[in-house]
C-alpha cells in the first residue's frame, strides 16, 4: 500500500503506457468480434509475429545489434518508422492469412460458432510453433534502437523516452483507427457488416473484402503494439503472445468486446489495475486481480463497460 | 469442390445409428461387451506384432494410454456435458481436473484417507466449486462466460503457484498410489509398475461417465439442456428453468474433471501448477469439437485422436506440435461439425444457433 502511495504518478504513468500496448492489441480482437461475433484466437501469435517482424528488420536488415550503441537523429527516425511499418504489417499480412485459411471456409458454410474457434487454435498452434522451430524455442534479444534515458520528472515520477513515445503515438493511432471508423467509406462498411451481415451484403457490401479488411486493421494496430512492446521490453520468444493476447482479450471484455471505444477504456483500465495490483500485492498476485475486477464488473454490467457494438460508437 | 462436398456430407454417425437400430438386444449387448473387452485388452496391442503399430515410441504405451488418452477421454466426456449439451463455452475446465489433482495430493499426504476414499471427496470439492463459480457467472451469454472461466482457470492455476504450502511452483511431491484391490480373480495393485490396472479404473470412469450421460440425456435434464442449447430464451419462456439445469450441467461436467484430476495426481505421484494451464483446457474443448460437438461416440473419439496423435509422432519430436495445429485446422476445415457429427435432425431443427446468425 504503501508503494503506492508514495509512487502514485510513477505507477499511472508506467500503467497508462502498458495500457495503451494492450488497447493496440485488443483492437484486433474487438474489431474482429464486431464483425464476426467470434474470438480472434491466433491475436497472441499475430501480435509475437510482429514482435519478430521488429528484432528481424532492425538486426537482420538495418544490422543494428543489441551493443551497438544508440542511434540518434535522423537513422533513429527512420529505423523506427522502418521497424514500425514493417511490424504492422507483417502483422497484418499474417492476419489475412489467418482470416483466409482459418475462418473463410468455415464462415462462408455457416458451421457451428466453435469450429471456427478451434481451427483458429490450430493456426495459432501452427505459428508458435513454427516459430519455436526456427528459433529454437529460445529467447531473442532486440537490438535496443532508442536509448531509455529518462527525460523528465513530473509529479515525481519519471518520464522515459520510449514510455513517452508510446504514451504519444498508441493514442494517435488509437483515434486515427476511430476516425477511420467512423468517417470513410470502408468504415462504413465495417460498421454495416457489423450490424447486419445480411442485410449489408444485400446493400451491396462486398462482405469478403470488408472482413478481410478488419482482420488487416485488427492486424495493423497488433503490429503497431508489438513493435511498442519490444521498445519498451526489447526481447520476444515463440510464446510471448499468451499472456499478453489474454491480457488484451480481458481488456476488450472489459470495456466490452466488439466497441472500439470499450477497447479503449478496457485497456487502460486493465493497464493501471496490474500496475497497481502488481504494486499493493505483488505482481504474482495481478493477473487474479485483473480477472477478479472482471468477473465483478461483468456481474454488474453483464456486457462490459460500454456494452454496445461497433456500429454504436460514436466519437 | 465435388471431394470435398462428399467428404462433407458422408456421416458416419447416421450409417452407425443406422446399423445400430437394425439390431436385436442381444446383438447389441454383445456388441457393447466386445467393445468394451477389446478397449480393456488395448494396453497389450504393443505386444502383438499385428497391432504393435499403435506403439507409442519414446513413452511407454500403457502410461499414454492413462494420460494423456485417458483422461483426456474423461475430461472430454466432462466437458461434452457443458459445451456440447448445453451449449456453454468453458474455456477454463482444466481448474476442476486442478482441484481434483490438488484435493488427491493435499488429502493424500495430510490424511490417512486413501485414493479411493478421495475420489468422492475431489468429485465433491470440484463440483461445488462448479456451482460457485456457476451461480454468478452462468447468466452471462456466450463469449463473455467463456472469457469468465478461462479467468478461473487461471485464477486456480496462479493460486497454487502462489501458495506455498502446497508447494507453489515445485507443485508436491510423492502423492500415495491408492491400495491394491483383492478381487476374485487376483489382486489389483496400483504402482508405478502396474499401468495396466490404472488404465482399467480409467476405462470403468469413461464408461460410468458414458452412462451417467446417456441416462440424463434422455431424461428431463438432457431434454432442458437440448432446450438452452437451441434457444435459451424460448427455454426459459416454456418454463425450462434454465439458471438450475445450466448449474447442474456445469457441476456435472466439473465432477468428471475433478475425478479425473484424482486419478491423474495418484497416478503420476507428482503435480505441479504447470499441468494445469490453460493449453489443456484450449486442447480437451478441440476434442470435443474435433471429434463431434454433443455427441459422445465423437467427443471420445477426438480425444482418443488428439492425445494420442502428439505422442505417436513423437520421434519428429520438435515439429510435432505444429502438425498437432495443422491436423486442428485441416479436419476443421473439411469436417467442420467434426469426425462424427451429432444427428443431422437435432442440427437442421437449429440453424440459428448453429450458425450463429445475430
Amino acid at each position: 500500500m504503501h508503494t503506492l502511495i508514495s509512487q502514485f504518478w510513477q505507477l499511472t504513468f508506467s500503467g497508462a503506457v502498458q495500457g495503451f500496448i494492450y488497447i493496440l492489441i485488443s483492437l484486433g480482437y474487438t474489431m474482429v468480434y464486431g464483425v464476426l461475433r467470434m474470438i480472434n484466437f491466433a491475436n497472441s501469435e499475430i501480435f509475437m509475429v510482429g514482435t519478430f517482424a521488429t528484432i528481424v528488420v532492425s538486426r537482420d536488415i538495418l544490422g543494428h545489434q543489441p551493443n551497438s550503441g544508440d542511434l540518434h537523429g535522423f537513422t533513429l527516425i527512420y529505423s523506427m518508422l522502418f521497424c514500425l511499418i514493417a511490424s504492422m504489417l507483417a502483422s497484418g499480412v499474417t492476419a489475412v492469412i489467418v482470416e483466409l485459411v482459418a475462418y473463410r471456409r468455415l464462415r462462408s458454410r455457416g458451421t457451428n460458432r466453435l469450429a471456427p474457434l478451434i481451427s483458429a487454435i490450430g493456426m495459432s498452434i501452427v505459428l508458435s510453433e513454427s516459430v519455436s522451430l526456427l528459433t529454437a524455442g529460445r529467447a531473442t534479444i532486440a537490438p535496443e534502437m532508442l536509448h531509455k534515458s529518462s527525460l523528465f520528472t513530473i509529479l515525481g515520477a519519471n518520464i522515459r523516452v520510449d514510455q513517452l513515445l508510446v504514451f504519444i503515438v498508441a493514442p494517435i493511432m488509437f483515434f486515427g483507427l476511430q476516425r477511420f471508423v467512423n468517417h470513410t467509406r470502408l468504415g462504413k462498411g465495417i460498421r454495416a457488416v457489423s450490424m447486419n451481415e445480411e442485410t449489408a451484403k444485400l446493400m451491396g457490401v462486398n462482405l469478403n473484402r470488408v472482413i478481410s479488411i478488419t482482420f488487416l486493421i485488427g492486424g495493423l494496430m497488433t503490429g503497431a503494439a508489438a513493435f511498442f512492446f519490444e521498445t519498451v521490453y526489447e526481447a520476444t520468444k515463440f510464446n510471448i503472445g499468451f499472456n499478453i493476447g489474454i491480457a488484451a482479450f480481458t481488456a476488450a471484455v472489459l470495456g466490452g468486446i466488439g466497441n472500439i471505444r470499450g477497447a479503449f477504456v478496457g485497456g487502460l483500465t486493465l493497464g493501471l489495475l496490474e500496475t497497481y495490483a502488481s504494486a499493493v500485492l505483488g505482481s504474482q498476485w495481478k493477473a487474479i486481480t485483473v480477472f477478479i475486477v472482471l468477473v465483478l464488473v461483468l456481474l454488474v454490467r453483464p456486457n462490459g463497460l460500454f456494452g454496445e457494438a461497433i456500429q454504436q460508437s460514436r466519437v | 469442390m465435388r471431394t470435398t462436398n462428399s467428404l462433407r456430407n458422408f456421416n458416419v454417425r447416421d450409417k452407425g445409428a443406422a446399423i445400430w437400430s437394425g439390431w436385436n438386444r442381444l446383438q447389441r449387448t454383445s456388441f457393447g461387451i466386445a467393445m468394451i473387452l477389446l478397449a480393456g485388452a488395448l494396453p497389450f496391442a504393443g505386444n502383438y506384432s499385428f497391432s504393435n503399430f499403435l506403439n507409442t515410441p519414446i513413452s511407454n504405451f500403457a502410461d499414454v494410454l492413462i494420460y494423456p488418452v485417458g483422461m483426456f477421454v474423461l475430461m472430454s466426456l466432462g466437458l461434452n456435458i457443458v459445451v456440447g449439451k448445453s451449449g456453454m463455452l468453458d474455456l477454463g475446465y482444466v481448474a476442476f481436473f486442478a482441484i481434483g489433482a490438488y484435493t488427491m495430493a493435499i488429502c493424500g499426504k495430510w490424511t490417512h484417507l486413501n485414493t479411493w476414499e478421495i475420489l468422492p471427496l475431489g468429485i465433491a470439492f470440484a463440483m461445488i466449486a462448479g456451482v460457485l463459480l456457476g451461480i454468478p457467472t452462468l447468466r452471462l451469454r456466450g463469449d463473455y462466460l467463456a472469457i469468465v472461466t478461462m479467468g478461473f482457470g487461471e485464477i486456480v492455476r496462479i493460486t497454487a503457484l502462489n501458495t506455498q504450502k502446497i508447494g507453489g511452483p515445485n507443485g508436491m511431491a510423492n502423492v500415495p498410489n491408492p491400495p491394491s484391490i483383492h478381487t476374485p480373480l487376483g489382486v489389483l495393485d496400483f504402482n508405478i509398475m502396474t499401468p495396466n490396472s490404472f488404465y482399467w479404473f480409467v476405462l470403468v470412469l469413461i464408461l460410468l461417465t458414458i452412462w451417467m450421460i446417456r441416462r440424463l440425456s434422455v431424461r428431463r435434464p438432457g431434454r432442458a439442456w437440448e432446450a438452452i442449447r437451441q434457444d435459451e430464451d424460448a427455454a426459459e419462456l416454456m418454463g425450462v428453468p434454465t439458471l438450475k439445469y445450466k448449474i447442474w450441467s456445469f457441476t456435472l461436467g466439473a465432477g468428471v474433471g475433478g475425478a479425473a484430476g484424482v486419478v491423474y495426481a495418484s497416478k503420476t505421484l507428482y503435480i505441479s501448477p504447470d499441468a494445469f494451464t490453460f493449453n489443456i483446457s484450449v486442447l480437451i474443448l478441440s476434442c470435443v469439437v474435433f471429434g463431434g460437438i454433443g455427441n459422445i461416440w465423437g467427443v471420445v473419439l477426438g480425444g482418443v485422436f488428439l492425445a494420442y496423435l502428439p505422442e505417436r509422432i513423437r520421434f519428429i519430436s520438435n515439429a510435432r506440435q505444429l502438425v498437432f495445429g495443422l491436423t486442428l485446422v485441416i479436419i476443421m476445415n473439411f469436417r467442420p461439425d467434426g469426425i462424427l457429427p451429432r444427428k443431422k435432425r437435432e442440427k437442421l431443427s437449429s440453424p440459428a444457433i448453429e450458425t450463429g446468425a445475430k
